[in-house]
């Protein structure tokens, strides 16, 4: 077994071609401006097809977190951080936050984006806290 | 009439005021009863696959009704995650040489089984069948190794954007306990309760899978699995399955055993991945409950068991509030104040719930069915609960994604 990799249709693949230069894209309604994610067809407000995308500002705040001690499979090594991340144009996403102690989380710290390669041809969003925060 | 709910919530997204209109009215109260039930051996149980469980507890259900599989003409299955069956229903059918008229397999996770009561209670009232078999059966646990579990349970999580971080099941609703303390104050040792009262029923069950009594220590020391949540707060890996028959008011008279009518259904359905969730403390189980109690003009002090959804402890706590048990945000009190164990006054999950009694995956919910009618038959045995007139039975799917909850009661209540 390997790690799930999405496997993008031609609707997401802006998305994941710009994970893969380090940019966060989200799409935006035309007709409504609500901000969407994740990636669709039509607005999951008022569903209209008339949708742009629109490079976001990689800043979020965790809204709920947790350590994952018994990984999913054995291409997940344990311990790591799942969360939901609000990000700060209003979409939620759910993501990893690396490179940090389980100990200097909670809810509500500042989570900056990066980039991870996850295969070949796919590289993902995860966070990293803000630094200078205490839980 | 219109079900007055008697403690205020708190925080209802915008979409969930828009009621559904499905058995509003009261036009099927007490119109279909629950005429048969049947329940495999359940916990470790390797000698049967899961249709063969499935066969097992559907013949037993019929006798159980005092009928033959002639005398029913519709059969509703779920899907088994250990052995899938492309058509489902319609195999175990012909295992069984029947022909039934309606035969049907329902997919909505663990909302599969009361939802299929009430997809059995509509095709009747539709003419389609007039006494039906829902059944469903699986084995996580003998027909599965405990990684394949693992990872079939957690791919219901959106294979683009959640699946590829690797969020486990329990996972998923250790984001929804964390949201729920952080949000309200609600402690380890709170969800901790659940799992104790739950253990402390199983303990008078004897097929319970696991009996041994624990304490809030017990649960607070177990092997972490995903922050908040220890391995004493998730439920069960089981085998086992359940059948029930149901049959109108009419016909429900001629059987062995004192019919339980079906009061009130509702369902509720929210979004179907959890980081998609517009609010993580408060559940679609609002919807499915007002529905429920106003189909059956009842309110939640009227309700002398609850037979209630718990794959996680978080999830037993968050429905005692949606369901209007308690008040938004008071559920820990709720269990700590130790009224849902035996002996208090407001029982919950009599035979261990899937957190002790057992959990084969979709069918879970059935055993809080067919425990529900034991002790309003008054079968239950060692724990038998005095005059059980009334249950609410509750199940949900997904990640506190779609419920039902269906009102029950005695014939007295109609």
């Amino acid at each position: 077994m390997s790690r799930p990799t999405p496997n993008p249709t031609p609707t997401e693949q802006p998305f994941y071609d710009a994970c893969q230069r380090g940019e966060l894209l989200l799409q935006h309604c035309n007709d409504c401006q609500h901000i969407l994610f994740y990636p669709r067809t039509h607005c999951d407000a008022c569903q209209s097809d008339s949708l742009s995308w629109r490079t976001a500002s990689g800043k979020g705040v965790i809204a709920t977190y947790t350590v994952v001690r018994r990984g999913v499979s054995a291409d997940f090594p344990a311990p790591y951080i799942i969360a939901l991340i609000d990000l700060a144009e209003g979409p939620r996403m759910m993501s990893q936050i690396i490179d940090t102690e389980p100990e200097a989380l909670s809810s509500g710290l500042s989570v900056m984006v990066d980039f991870e390669s996850w295969s070949d041809s796919i590289t993902l969003p995860v966070f990293r806290l803000v630094t200078g925060q205490t839980p | 009439m219109t079900a007055t709910k008697c403690w205020l919530r708190v925080s209802l997204p915008p979409s969930f005021s828009v009621k559904s209109d499905h058995m509003k009215s009261q036009a099927l109260r007490g119109e279909y009863a629950l005429v048969g039930m049947a329940e495999s051996a359940v916990g470790v149980v390797p000698d049967k696959s899961p249709r063969e469980l499935c066969v097992e507890v559907t013949l037993n259900a019929v006798k159980d009704a005092g009928l033959t599989l002639s005398d029913c003409d519709g059969l509703i299955t779920c899907n088994a995650f250990a052995e899938p069956i492309l058509y489902h229903a319609e195999a175990v059918a012909e295992y069984l040489g029947w022909q039934p008229r309606h035969c049907v397999t329902v997919n909505t996770g663990g909302g599969t089984t009361f939802m299929a009561i009430n997809m059995a209670i509509a095709a009747i009232a539709a003419g389609m069948a007039d006494t039906i078999v829902v059944s469903m059966a699986d084995s996580l646990r003998s027909f599965m190794t405990r990684d394949q579990a693992m990872v079939v349970q957690s791919s219901s999580g959106h294979p683009h954007y959640e699946q590829p971080y690797g969020p486990t099941v329990p996972a998923y609703y250790a984001l929804i306990a964390r949201a729920h303390m952080d949000r309200f104050g609600t402690t380890e040792a709170q969800f901790a309760e659940a799992a104790v009262s739950c253990r402390a029923w199983a303990n008078q069950h004897p097929n319970a899978q696991k009996r041994e009594l624990i304490t809030v220590n017990d649960v607070l020391q177990s092997r972490p699995i995903a922050d908040p949540l220890k391995v004493l707060d998730c439920s069960l890996v089981s085998d086992g399955g359940a059948a029930v028959v149901i049959t109108r008011r009419e016909r429900a008279q001629e059987g062995p055993h004192q019919p339980i009518y079906v009061l009130g259904y509702g369902e509720g359905h929210a979004y179907e991945h959890i980081s998609q969730a517009a609010d993580l403390t408060t559940s679609a189980a609002v919807i499915a409950g007002d529905a429920a109690y106003a189909a059956a003009g009842l309110t939640p002090d009227q309700i002398d068991l609850m037979q209630l959804y718990d794959c996680f402890t978080p999830a037993l706590l968050i429905q005692l509030e949606d369901l209007g048990f308690c008040r938004k945000g008071e559920g820990g009190d709720f269990l700590a104040s130790g009224v849902t164990r035996p002996g208090g006054s407001k029982p919950l999950n009599t035979h261990g719930g899937m957190l002790s009694h057992c959990h084969p995956g979709n069918p879970g919910a059935m055993f809080g069915l067919t425990e529900a009618m034991l002790q309003m038959r008054g079968d239950a045995q060692a724990r038998q609960l005095a005059n059980i007139q009334t249950a609410l039975c509750h199940a949900q799917g997904g990640i506190m994604s779609s419920h039902a909850t269906l009102i029950l009661g005695v014939e007295a209540t109609l």
